[in-house]
This record gives C-alpha cells, structure tokens and sequence, in this order.
C-alpha cells in the first residue's frame, strides 16, 4: 500500500508541476515537443474546416500553421484539436492546446475575467441573421415572434437576446448545443432564423438543403472581433502569435507575398524589408525564434491578403467580400504596428 | 516456564490487531487528506496565476440569456441563480414524466413478451432488442428531426378543435382561473378527503363481513362529481386562452415544443424496453405452482396476477429497475444536445462559457445529478424494504 501512495503522491506532484509550467513559457514548450497544439472548430467552412483526409483548412487554421512556420519553418507542424464551443476556453485554459484559433469573439469579460489574453484580430465580423426567402422578410426589425435557432454557448445567445429586447420585440429562443445540429433544425423548419456571425451564416448556408432560399439579412447587430486566444501570462507567446499575425498584414501592405518573398529577400535594398525578411540583423532574437521567422510566415503561408482570399474570398463557396477586413489604406479597417 | 499472565506483557503496543489496524486507518486518512488538500491548493494557485476569477457569486449576476422552456417565471434579466433553478425544474420533470412513462411501456411490454398470442409477442421482441440496442443519443436526434420533418410548417398546422399541431410544438388553449376559482379548489380537496374516507370504510367492511366493495373507482367518481358540482356551482369560472396562428408563430394557449416531446419518447421508450426484460425476468422467477395454488383456491385470473404473481415478481424486480430509475435520470443530460434546456444545457453550456467558471458550474451539475440519484436510490430501497417478504 505504502508504494501505491508512493506513486500516486509523485503522479500528484509531477502533474502539478506539468500544470505550472504551462503557465509560462509555451514556446519552450512547444519546441520540446516539436509541434503547435492547435484548438479549432469543429467544421466552419473557411475558418477551420476538415476534409475527408483530415487535412485541415481555413483563415483560423492558416493563424495557426503560421504560428508553427515561425517556429520551425514548417507550417505543417501544427495538431488539431476540434472543439465545441463551450470546451473551448477550459481546453486552452488547462494547457491541453496552445493556441485557441476558433472564431472566438472578443470580449471584455472573457479577456479579464477567463485567464486568457486575445491577441491580434483577424477578421472583424458582425452577428446577422439568415432566414428563408418565401417568409418575406426583408429587416432584422420584421422578426417580432419568431423562433429563432443558434448554437449554444457563445457570444449569439445574448447579443440575439439583447437586440430582441432593445427593440421590445418578443421571440423563441431554440439554442442547440452544436452548430450542426442548429443549422439542421433551421433547415428542418424548427425556427424561422438562424444567427449567428455572418461569416458563419455564409459558410452554413453552403450546408443547407437548398441555399439558394436563403438570405441574409442586412443588420449586423454586433461587433464581433475574431481572433486567436492564448493564455493570460506568458507574455513571450501572447507576443509571437500576435506578431506572426501583424507580419502576415505588414507583409500585404508591403506586397511581399507568398510568391515572391524569396526574390524580395534575395534582392531588396529597402532595409525595414531586409530587417523583416531576416536578411540583415537579428529580428527573431527577442521573441525566441531564428531571424527568419518572417520570412518562413510568409513563405509557407503567404500574406494576409493571400489567405483571405484562399479561405473566404470570390473563388471560394463562401464568396466573402474583404470589406472592413481590408488593410486601412484600401478601405478596410486592418492595420498592424510597423515591424521596426 | 512462563504463566499465563507474561502473555499480556510480551505484547507490544503494535501487535495488537485493534490498534494497528487504528493506525493504519489513521494514515490512511491523513494521506487521503493530505492529497485532497494538495490537488485543491495546487488547482487555487493555478486558477490564481492564470487570473480566473472563482467563486460563486456568479449566480446572483444577470444571465442575459434566454430559455426556452421554463415552468417559473424567467426572464434575460432574472440572475444565473434563476437560470439554474430552471434548468433543475427542467432536468427533474423530465426525469420523473420519463420514470412514469418508461414504466408504463415497460410493464404492458413486458407483459406483452409472455403473451401467448404469437403475434403480440413477437412485436414486443423486435420493440425491445431494437430499442435497446441502439444508443440513445442517435434515437434522441432520430426523434427531434422524424418529428420536425414529419409535421408542417406553423402556417399548414394540423387543427383539431382548438388544438393546432406543426413543427413548432403542440398547441392547446391555455386554461385561465376566474374570479371563484377557489371554490373548485376547495371542492377539489373535500372530494379526495371523502374519496379516502369511502377507501377505508369498504376495506373495514371487508374484514368485517367479507363483502367487497368497488372503492377504488368509487372513489374516482366522488372526486370528478363532487368537483364537478363545485365548479358549476361557482358558474365555471375559467376561460380559455386559445392559440391562434399569426405571422411567424403560433401565439396564445399552451404549447408542448418539440424537443420536449423528443426527449420524452426517446428516455421513455428506451429505458422502458430495459423495463420491460425486468418485468418478465421478475413474473417468471414467480414459481408456476403459486398461480395454480391460487387458481384451486378459486381465486380469478386479475386477482391471481395482483395478489400473488405481482407482489412477488416486485420483490426480483425493484433493485434493478432502481438502477434503471437512475441512469434514466441521468441520461435526460442528453437532451442538451436537442435543445432541451435541462441542467447541462443550460449551466455546463451556456452558464459555463458565458462566465469561464468552469469548476463551479461542473461542480453545481455534479451535485445536483448526485443528489437526484441518491433521492431516486434512497425512496425505491424504502419501496423495496416495504414490498420485501416479511417472514412471521
């Protein structure tokens, strides 16, 4: 009996430690291991989304294979998660995953009171709703009484429930535990609406039945800022996932792109691009990584510009104009600090 | 040579059975303990380094979400502590309509297995190893989209007098009290205490002079005449709220949404087909010579079955269908996945990712499912206890 207590005491003891250690210093962590931990959706189209072999894809899975370009210089390096969205927080907060790339909204009492930091947003979206065409409802403000669908557990359930009472209007909430299942229960005639943000709505009407008899209404009734989460503390980590980000976008308003940033570094003179590409100095250095972290982003995963349009822009289902998600200088409202 | 009394004396404090097994016991807890305390010290400090907050003062701040059923009054502005007591109210009716329900099936489907009509119980077969053998989950969904495909859309709904039926729920006229209601009440409470009264006089009788007497259903007449005649006298003091179709919904009367009616079946059908098997194994551990003992005694076929086969088939089938009880009980946390607002939908989803206090609200669920099985646990042993076979 004694060595059973033996065990189960430093079992205790080694778990604790593991357990602290998470609290900081991520990235040694993740180069012991060899890999990014990586939490996501369980299937958004254009955010993260799993083909029938696994291969992940979407604007929250490129954060995250451009966290692991960084790091290794290989964007592949990178394991998923899939989680729903009430697992998601307590996944990132235990240490089962090191970043939490799964359109998560950002908000004031999830960054100060869940133990986690929001780091660079990298899709500002809005919640809106999606009804079927032959109800004839043409306005947000048309909706008094109807039942209306969503997912359980995130930032939808109570702006939906805040724009119904701001504007005195009476509903039924149906809220479903996973976005799958609400978006068949819309498509099934449950509910009259579906919400969600419209990013989301675009990409569940690929989904359905028939989408073509399915609008979307044109009110946002909310911000949404969409974007990777880390924990709160480990400042060295929170830094490298929001400046990996804040390279893909710098990278866009320079014109580096993924087909062309090996030419760039072989031959630019402008030394702000040098110093990015790694070509001259040791950017890399402070944040723990090689002096050509940026130039492997950009590289493997391509500029921000770029991954946009591969996940969500014209040529895909979801046909996403950029809009407020273009750099500020084209009309959108993206804009990083400069890399200096 | 020693006497008997060195014995004692050689003995140490030690090997003595009593005090080791005291000291083992002592240790045993103090580690108990002491791991307890670490892994609760350790999870505080973690929580602390992370900058959780804990506590549960949560449950007193407005919970801004909606639900969809629920039987007190709740609104996006009633506190978490609200929403909880919801979700709980929830989770019980659920649990003891599915306990009614499944028992219910699993009796005339147990019954119906030992039919010696061939084809009855062939259909009881094939209802019990289909249901039973198919996760619950999977029926669950199978239900709430049969059923949402199956019915139209509010527009098209089924009527029937002033009763409406589609994809939305189950719409009935809402009764509402009148001015004089209490009238009806007070009749209501006098009929079912001279109902009682009627129940003990026929049973004195019959010991008394062997004569039997119908109380049971004249003890239901008295109840639905005497109320009855209170209602009237009161000029039927109650109006109806009817439901009326308009733009979107239904609005008005009552209504029975779908995932209720989903879960329901789906708990109820499932662990009614367990049911079932525990009522056949129990009427068939009943010996073949008790129901001829009674048969020569002259006694009919129904008393046969409610005097002698039942009671003791009860005694073989109350543990386990304790057991079903509980897992019924606890299986109605699968309806968050249909968007039946019980416990886990509503404080392990919503409650949980809108305030990150995943620890309490975990905490708050586990309690509440561990005292509802004990409750379950503790009335049917009662049950047990009483229906056991008292030796004279």
């Amino acid at each position: 009996m004694k060595s059973n207590v033996c065990k189960l005491l430093s079992t205790a003891a080694v778990a604790a430690a593991i357990s602290t250690g998470a609290a900081a210093g991520t990235l040694d962590d993740v180069k012991a291991k060899g890999f990014v931990q990586c939490g996501v959706s369980q299937g958004v189209p254009g955010f993260s989304n799993a083909d029938d072999k696994g291969n992940w894809t979407g604007i929250d899975v490129d954060a995250c294979r451009a966290v692991a370009a960084a790091i290794f210089g290989d964007a592949q390096k990178v394991k998923f998660t899939p989680l729903s969205a009430k697992e998601r927080f307590t996944a990132l907060q235990s240490g089962e995953i090191d970043i939490l790339s799964r359109n998560t909204t950002w908000t004031y009492t999830r960054d100060v009171s869940l133990g986690l930091d929001f780091t660079a947003t990298n899709f500002y979206d809005g919640q809106g709703f999606m009804v079927r065409k032959d109800l004839g409802v043409e306005s947000a403000m048309d909706l008094d009484g109807a039942t209306v669908c969503t997912e359980q557990g995130t930032t939808t359930e109570l702006n939906m429930a805040d724009f119904f009472r701001k504007h005195n209007m009476s509903y039924v909430p149906v809220v479903v535990q996973k976005a799958d299942e609400a978006v068949s229960a819309y498509d099934s005639g449950r509910c009259d609406v579906y919400t969600t943000d419209k990013s989301g709505l675009a990409a569940h009407r690929t989904k359905l039945k028939n989408p073509g008899n399915n609008i979307i209404l044109p009110e946002t009734i909310s911000k949404e800022p969409l974007g990777p989460v880390v924990r709160h503390g480990d400042n060295q980590w929170k830094d490298l996932v929001t400046w990996v980000m804040y390279v893909q976008v710098n990278a866009e308003e320079m014109g580096i792109s993924s087909e062309n940033v090996a030419k760039i570094k072989a031959e630019a003179k402008d030394p702000g691009i040098r110093r990015l590409l790694g070509a001259e100095g040791n950017m890399g250095q402070d944040l723990g990584l090689n002096a050509d972290w940026a130039y492997n982003v950009i590289a493997e995963v391509g500029n921000y510009g770029e991954e946009f349009e591969r996940n969500l822009g014209k040529d895909t289902a979801l046909n996403l104009p950029r809009a407020i998600n273009n750099l500020w200088n084209n009309g959108g409202i993206m804009y990083a600090p400069p890399v200096r | 040579m020693s006497n008997i009394k060195n014995i004692p004396s050689n003995k140490s404090f030690l090997n003595d059975a009593g005090n080791r097994s005291l000291i083992f016991q002592i240790v045993l807890l103090a580690v108990v303990v002491f791991v307890g305390y670490y892994l609760f010290s350790n999870l505080q400090a973690n929580l602390e380094n992370r900058g959780i907050s804990t506590g549960f003062s949560f449950l007193n701040e407005p919970a801004g979400f909606p639900i969809l059923i629920h039987l007190v009054s709740y609104t996006e502005s009633s506190t978490y502590g609200r929403a909880f007591l919801v979700a709980l109210i929830n989770t019980f009716v659920i649990s003891l309509l599915g306990i009614i329900l499944a028992t219910i099936i699993g009796v005339v489907m147990g019954l119906a297995r030992l039919s010696k009509n061939w084809l009855v119980a062939r259909l009881a077969t094939v209802y019990i190893e289909t249901m039973r053998n198919i996760p619950l989950l999977l029926q669950m969904f199978f239900w709430y989209f049969a059923v949402l495909a199956a019915l139209p859309v509010p527009r098209n709904s089924y009527e029937f007098a002033d009763f409406l039926l589609n994809k939305r729920g189950i719409y009935s006229p809402n009764p509402i009290a009148q001015d004089g209601f209490g009238l009806v009440i007070i009749g209501f409470i006098l009929s079912i205490a001279l109902a009682i009264g009627v129940i003990v006089w026929a049973k004195k009788r019959q010991t008394r002079t062997g004569l039997w007497f119908p109380a049971y259903w004249s003890s239901l007449g008295i109840i639905l005449g005497v109320t009855f005649l209170f209602f009237a006298a009161a000029g039927f003091p109650l109006e109806f709220d009817l439901p009326q179709k308009s733009r979107f919904n239904v609005t008005g009367g009552m209504v029975l949404p779908p995932e209720f009616v989903a879960v329901l079946v789906a708990l109820s059908t499932y662990t009614g087909a367990f049911i079932a098997e525990i009522v056949r194994a129990g009427i068939l551990s009943v010996n073949w010579g008790q129901t001829e003992a009674a048969r020569s005694l002259g006694l009919r076929d129904s008393l046969t079955q409610r005097l002698i086969v039942l009671p003791q088939a009860l005694r073989v089938i109350i543990p386990p269908l304790t057991s079903q009880y509980l897992n019924l009980a606890k299986n109605s946390s699968l309806g968050a996945a249909i968007a039946y607002p019980e416990l886990v939908a509503v404080i392990m989803g919503t409650t949980l990712n809108q305030t990150g206090q995943a620890i309490e609200t975990i905490g708050l669920c586990m309690l509440v499912y561990g005292s509802l099985s004990l409750s379950i646990s503790l009335f049917m042993n009662w049950y047990n206890k009483k229906m056991s076979l008292i030796e004279r």
